[in-house]
């Protein structure tokens, strides 16, 4: 992987005649993770489809370009809600799945190093649908490591999983996705306390910061401020929610 | 156990009841022969009715591999490629709105008496099942799978090789299993147009000499068949559904 990128995306989103959201301008900065809140419907998913390339209805005026002014396609991984992964193929045929799409022979001891980081040595010949909620999560965690890309967009990758589960994903993307350029759309102000080196909430007139804990991402479940900065988000994401 | 004993008794009901209107309304054996008489007519000509059983079986299966094949192609081709939907879904449409029945002394005309006609009418009938049910579930993938081969890079034939394809095999094994009900009704209307061998053959003649008795004990042989063939796509399918990976 060669150094993570920061990212700028600053335009309008339209849908038809309606705007969608904006004008903004988002900085992400490089190798951080970058959290991105909202009420639903603000298009959230919609500004991360559209870093990915993959959102063909909407139509962005302005610019979404990475700081070392290289093109970003090619160098992203996403992983998104639900884990999404083949049902007829197993765990290691999953994890590898990116290099057969793209018609090179897969990195299988690669692989299995990856996922026995994940705790899934004992699971690579089972199919997705042998395994736990959680177990599933960490393969996605796991394919999106062995692809290997500098920038890693998040699409409400944890909203599935129980509270349990779901604060040990969050522990294990922070440790395994550091160094890296991470964008993360979420609907949880928890997991944004915890994760988030920059926090943003997308609102229909715009994007409002709010600073983040100063403890070291993961941030501890129980931490004072960690909690206190979930209240206040969940706080402005109520009043955002509740503007017409 | 006791659902194969339902099965015996239903069969049991229902062959009371046919011999019971034979005897009762003393219909002649030219018009409705008893289930004693069918069976009787089934064992002494039990080596009349497999040879052209054989015929009409490998009829069917001929069809049914090329219709499935043709099918499968068909579908991946309209999937991949939006100017092959354009052309071709329309005629397919009004290709249904021929019954392929009315067909049948056309592929007579130009294909002969022989296996060939029999084998275009069941590939013919299931040609559109097939085609259609396999169409659908390529065109259902889910968007995540789609996105997530698009970020990856893959290419469209690799993104429809990897993962739209297996995505649909559901689609396809349900194409399949009406196809196995479909394609003996192709060859046999087949047969009955014209034709030297076969159960539907067979079944005319029978009808011209007759016999009804044996008319039916054709009959019964040909859903035995459909039958056997629908459960073995089935199980086929079913195993395939399971064994498809790496």
């Amino acid at each position: 992987m060669c150094a993570a990128p920061a990212l700028v995306i600053d335009g309008t989103a339209h849908i038809g005649a309606d705007r969608l959201f904006g004008p903004l301008r988002l900085e992400i900065a490089g190798g951080r993770i970058t959290c991105l809140l909202g009420p639903s419907g603000v298009g959230k998913t919609t500004l991360l489809r559209l870093v990915a390339g993959l959102d063909e209805v909407t139509r962005f005026e302005g610019r979404i370009l990475a700081s070392d002014g290289l093109p970003l396609a090619g160098r992203i991984a996403l992983m998104a809600q639900g884990a999404d992964l083949l049902p007829w193929r197993d765990v290691l045929g999953n994890a590898a799945l990116g290099a057969r799409l793209r018609g090179q022979p897969p990195d299988l001891p690669r692989a299995r190093a990856i996922l026995e980081r994940m705790g899934l040595s004992a699971h690579a010949g089972k199919r997705p649908r042998a395994l736990s909620g959680g177990q599933r999560q960490r393969v996605a965690l796991a394919r999106t490591l062995m692809e290997d890309r500098p920038v890693v967009l998040l699409d409400e990758p944890f909203s599935a999983l129980d509270a349990g589960t779901r604060a040990q994903m969050q522990d294990l993307a922070a440790e395994h996705l550091a160094g890296r350029t991470v964008l993360m759309v979420t609907h949880d102000p928890g997991e944004a306390a915890r994760m988030g080196h920059a926090i943003h909430i997308l609102t229909e007139t715009g994007l409002e910061s709010v600073t983040p804990p100063r403890a070291m991402v993961p941030r501890a479940v129980e931490d004072m401020e960690t909690l206190a900065v979930q209240g206040r988000l969940l706080a402005r994401l109520r009043a955002a929610g509740a503007a017409p | 156990m006791s659902r194969a004993l339902a099965v015996a008794a239903s069969a049991g009901l229902a062959l009371g009841l046919w011999q019971a209107l034979v005897v009762l309304a003393g219909l002649p054996p030219f018009i409705l022969p008893g289930p004693v008489r069918v069976a009787e007519a089934l064992w002494t000509s039990r080596a009349l009715i497999a040879e052209h059983a054989a015929i009409t079986a490998a009829e069917v299966l001929i069809g049914l591999a090329l219709g499935a094949a043709l099918g499968g192609v068909t579908a991946i081709g309209l999937a991949a490629s939006p100017v092959a939907r354009r052309l071709i879904r329309p005629m397919m449409v009004f290709s249904q709105a021929i019954p392929v029945f009315a067909l049948a002394p056309i592929l007579t005309l130009w294909l002969g008496y022989g296996l060939a006609s029999k084998i275009a009418m069941a590939l013919l009938i299931i040609y559109f099942p097939v085609t259609s049910a396999f169409f659908d579930a390529l065109m259902r993938t889910p968007q995540p799978l789609i996105d997530l081969g698009r970020v990856m890079g893959a290419s469209p034939v690799r993104l429809m090789w990897l993962i739209r394809v297996p995505a649909a095999l559901p689609g396809l094994a349900s194409g399949l299993r009406l196809a196995a009900v479909y394609a003996p009704i192709g060859a046999i209307i087949g047969e009955w147009v014209g034709a030297s061998k076969g159960l539907g053959y067979l079944m005319l003649l029978a009808n011209g000499r007759a016999r009804i008795d044996l008319m039916f004990a054709a009959l019964f042989v040909l859903a035995l068949l459909t039958l056997l063939l629908h459960r073995a796509v089935d199980a086929a399918c079913r195993r395939w559904l399971d064994a498809v990976a790496d």
